[in-house]
């Protein structure tokens, strides 16, 4: 019994959309504009509207870390034109406000971790992959589906409105500690800037949910006939377990968010406890804990950066062996280490925590399965390195974003090494050591993984290449200025410059970095403009770019590839195509490449 | 798995669904437990009117399975009956967990504002959240019940039902744990 046959049976439920290849010309007449564009139920349409969502996020957060490192690099400067653009809360007399400051980076941080890299990455690939590349006409749920996009744009659209509310939007970091986001009183962003953060987050929440929900549904249970697990492209493991990760992890958090607005607007005291605040005075909450809240939101907190990180290993592998023009070498590998990391990710949140006066005997345990860590992180680059190696490799700029990615994956995920030991941490903690840490190997690392997605599969998307050599230039200014920007900030951090201050001019030990400084803030308004010519590359190649006049442009091996050019809702005409061998027969027996749709010959080698 | 038995979807979903929701409710218990540990943490007893909510709801999920099955059978008057009974006993269950917390204002335990004691708080954020779950199963049922007969087509499929049955199941079960954690392990 095929999966239409599961929808199609007596028992099953008689509100699944009818989405099967011979009743397709019939149901896509009734399609309106509206059906189409907006309330589309279509897992493609979908992951247009994430990606495009994402980008609108990506452009504004990047323009957050411009504007404060404008601040940063530049602390004595005046830029009148700020003030116009901006208005006086932003930049009074065009110099950016502390309260700005603390406003821009929160807002950056939680929009490009949420909004970017979570509902951007994710939200965008594992749309547009799974149904595809498992061979289903969508999603297990397609309305649920719809519903997890627009609960993310109305969260969009609330976090978008708390910078436009007086006292400006959130500002106590993107981690939200309490007491200063549970006390309205604390700081001007706590106010209702806060109340519309939690708002929009919650929102996010349940998007994340009803996301996660559906691509696991789909993997385990929509995959084609002669799909085995084991047969799936790796993309699809790491969209599942990254799937996992998040429907395991974003309810606690959940309810993290729950008692701080219990807190925030009940006057109880979950995390509040012997509180004084200048100009209101003693507060009366009693018993509270503010690291109760840490526990709850790093135990989200930690796999959320492997949700940012898995999809974007998994569009990797599969691009870095579909350019190699080789079997990814050690695909179980792959997938256990891609297991090893979800399971790992629950057990270290800690480390996130470890000068809170957290127990040394505990935070001895969280040290070793923190470090536990670069066990599965060096299995995948060694294999990903073995992929390359004597593979014939073609340059195009998804596989240069892919070994990018690598690099990245490396020299961020070293430094892990150093900052998950408790003892190097007391001296790293809230340092510029964490920052340049985190922004290689997640934030940039994840940005490399998605630029390689966008790069690979838009030929899938929109039926047209994207312009080849603003990909180049797109690719080596990025990669460069990544690099410039991230790695200086090691030595600051070495040097126990810490992370969140407005003004570094004004420390004596600090003041031997503002030459540095003003080079990183050049160079990150450098890289920022190179997105933007990535973005016109974009839009343009939507309408314009060089058609796709084959149906597998890459030569490649996965489902995807044997859909039309410009595949309607249902993605296949006729039946979906049965699988025969998984997807990885590069230079098998002579041949360049084997779908994963051939059966397999009598004369053929066992791999 | 043989081809025949595949789950279908969106049961499976659900299934994935109510593991969510477990951790919700293990991330607010674990904290519970956190708290309990620390300072100033107030022990009271928990209203009787709870023994009640327990033993209407545990009887909920005694109507709705029979519900299911007069469903299966075809015997669509019991099903209407036992269904409506469910949804009123999951209104009941509501107000008596209401009336637990005004017997516990009652004995001056406050449970929000400034002279809450966080052990309260706990017992009310908590079992508002299960008390919303049960209003969801409530709402879930009245989609079923109004489906089943609004439309000229007749609904032969079991599967609304066999969804609306295993979650409401899922609220029965989560409702034990809390309550047997407030008893005697919280």
């Amino acid at each position: 019994m095929s999966n239409e046959a599961v929808f199609q049976a007596p028992a099953a439920a008689g509100t699944h959309h009818d989405a099967h290849g011979d009743h397709h010309g019939e149901h896509h007449h009734h399609e309106t504009f509206i059906t189409k564009y907006v309330f589309s139920q279509d897992h493609k349409m979908i992951a247009k509207q994430f990606l495009i969502t994402g980008m609108v996020w990506a452009v504004l957060g990047g323009l957050m870390s411009v504007l404060f490192r404008l601040q940063i690099g530049y602390p004595d400067a005046n830029f009148p034109w700020l003030q116009d653009l901006l208005g006086k809360w932003w930049a009074e007399g065009g110099k950016i406000t502390p309260q700005a400051y603390y406003a821009l980076v929160t807002t950056h941080g939680t929009v490009l971790v949420f909004f970017v890299l979570t509902a951007g990455l994710s939200g965008t690939f594992a749309n547009f992959l799974i149904p595809l590349q498992v061979g289903a006409r969508d999603m297990a749920s397609p309305f649920m589906n719809m519903l997890s996009y627009w609960f993310f744009f109305t969260a969009s659209v609330v976090m978008l409105s708390s910078i436009f509310v007086e006292n400006g939007p959130f500002s106590g970091g993107w981690t939200a500690y309490p007491p200063l986001s549970a006390l309205g009183d604390a700081s001007p962003g706590s106010k209702t800037g806060m109340d519309l953060w939690l708002i929009s987050m919650a929102l996010f929440v349940v998007s994340s949910l009803l996301g996660g929900l559906n691509y696991i549904a789909t993997v385990l249970n929509m995959r084609t006939k002669g799909m085995s697990m084991t047969r799936l492209p790796l993309t699809i493991w790491a969209l599942f377990f990254t799937a996992v990760l998040g429907v395991l992890s974003f309810p606690v958090l959940f309810s993290g968010f729950i008692l701080l607005i219990f807190d925030r607007n009940f006057g109880t005291s979950f995390y509040l406890s012997d509180i004084f605040v200048n100009g209101v005075g003693a507060l009366p909450n009693e018993g509270g804990s503010a690291i109760l809240y840490q526990h709850l939101f790093w135990f989200l907190g930690h796999p959320e950066v492997y949700i940012i990180l898995l999809p974007a290993m998994g569009m990797v592998s599969e691009i870095l062996s579909v350019n190699s023009r080789k079997p990814i070498f050690g695909y179980m590998a792959m997938i256990g280490s891609l297991f090893a990391i979800a399971i790992l990710a629950f057990l270290v949140w800690a480390h996130h925590m470890f000068v809170t006066g957290l127990n040394p005997f505990l935070g001895s345990i969280f040290v070793l399965l923190t470090l536990l860590i670069a066990v599965p992180s060096a299995i995948k680059v060694f294999n990903w390195i073995t992929t390359l190696w004597r593979g014939n490799i073609r340059f195009t700029p998804a596989m240069l974003f892919a070994i990018g990615f690598v690099s990245l994956f490396i020299s961020g995920g070293l430094t892990g090494i150093w900052l998950g030991n408790s003892a190097l941490d007391i001296h790293l903690h809230d340092t510029y050591f964490v920052i340049a840490h985190f922004h290689i190997v997640m934030g940039v690392a994840s940005m490399f993984g998605m630029f390689a997605g966008i790069y690979h599969w838009f030929p899938k998307m929109y039926g047209r290449y994207l312009n080849n050599n603003l990909g180049y230039i797109h690719f080596w200014i990025t990669i460069a200025g990544a690099y410039m920007i991230f790695w200086p900030m090691h030595y600051e951090g070495l040097a126990g410059m810490p992370r969140r201050y407005y003004d570094y001019s004004v420390w004596e030990s600090f003041k031997q970095f503002a030459d540095l400084n003003r080079f990183i803030s050049t160079v990150a308004m450098i890289v920022f403009s190179v997105q933007i010519l990535f973005l016109v590359n974009f839009f343009y190649s939507i309408f314009k770019g060089r058609k796709v006049t084959t149906q597998n442009p890459w030569g490649a091996n996965t489902l995807e590839w044997t859909t039309p050019i410009h595949p309607g809702h249902g993605n296949w005409v006729g039946e979906i195509p049965e699988v025969y061998r998984w997807a990885y027969d590069y230079g098998k027996d002579g041949k360049e490449f084997i779908p994963q749709t051939k059966p397999i010959g009598d004369d053929e080698s066992h791999h | 798995m043989t081809e025949e038995k595949r789950i279908h979807p969106h049961k499976f979903t659900l299934w994935v669904a109510m593991g969510s929701i477990v951790m919700m409710f293990a991330g607010l218990t674990s904290a519970y437990i956190v708290k309990k540990n620390q300072s100033s943490w107030l022990e009271f007893e928990l209203p009787k009117i709870f023994w009640y909510s327990t033993l209407v709801i545990l009887l909920s999920s005694v109507t709705i399975h029979l519900a299911g099955k007069s469903f299966k059978a075809r015997e669509m008057g019991r099903y209407r009956n036992l269904i409506t009974i469910t949804a009123a006993l999951g209104v009941l269950f509501i107000i008596f967990q209401v009336f637990g917390f005004l017997n516990l204002e009652g004995r001056n335990i406050a449970l929000t504002g400034a002279k809450s004691n966080s052990a309260a708080s706990f017992l009310l954020v908590i079992t508002g959240l299960h008390m919303l779950h049960v209003l969801g199963g409530v709402i879930a049922i009245l989609v079923i019940f109004v489906k089943a007969y609004a439309g000229s087509v007749k609904q032969y499929s079991s599967m609304p039902i066999d969804l609306v049955s295993t979650y409401w199941h899922f609220v029965d079960i989560l409702w034990i744990y809390l309550f047997i954690f407030y008893n005697w392990i919280g």
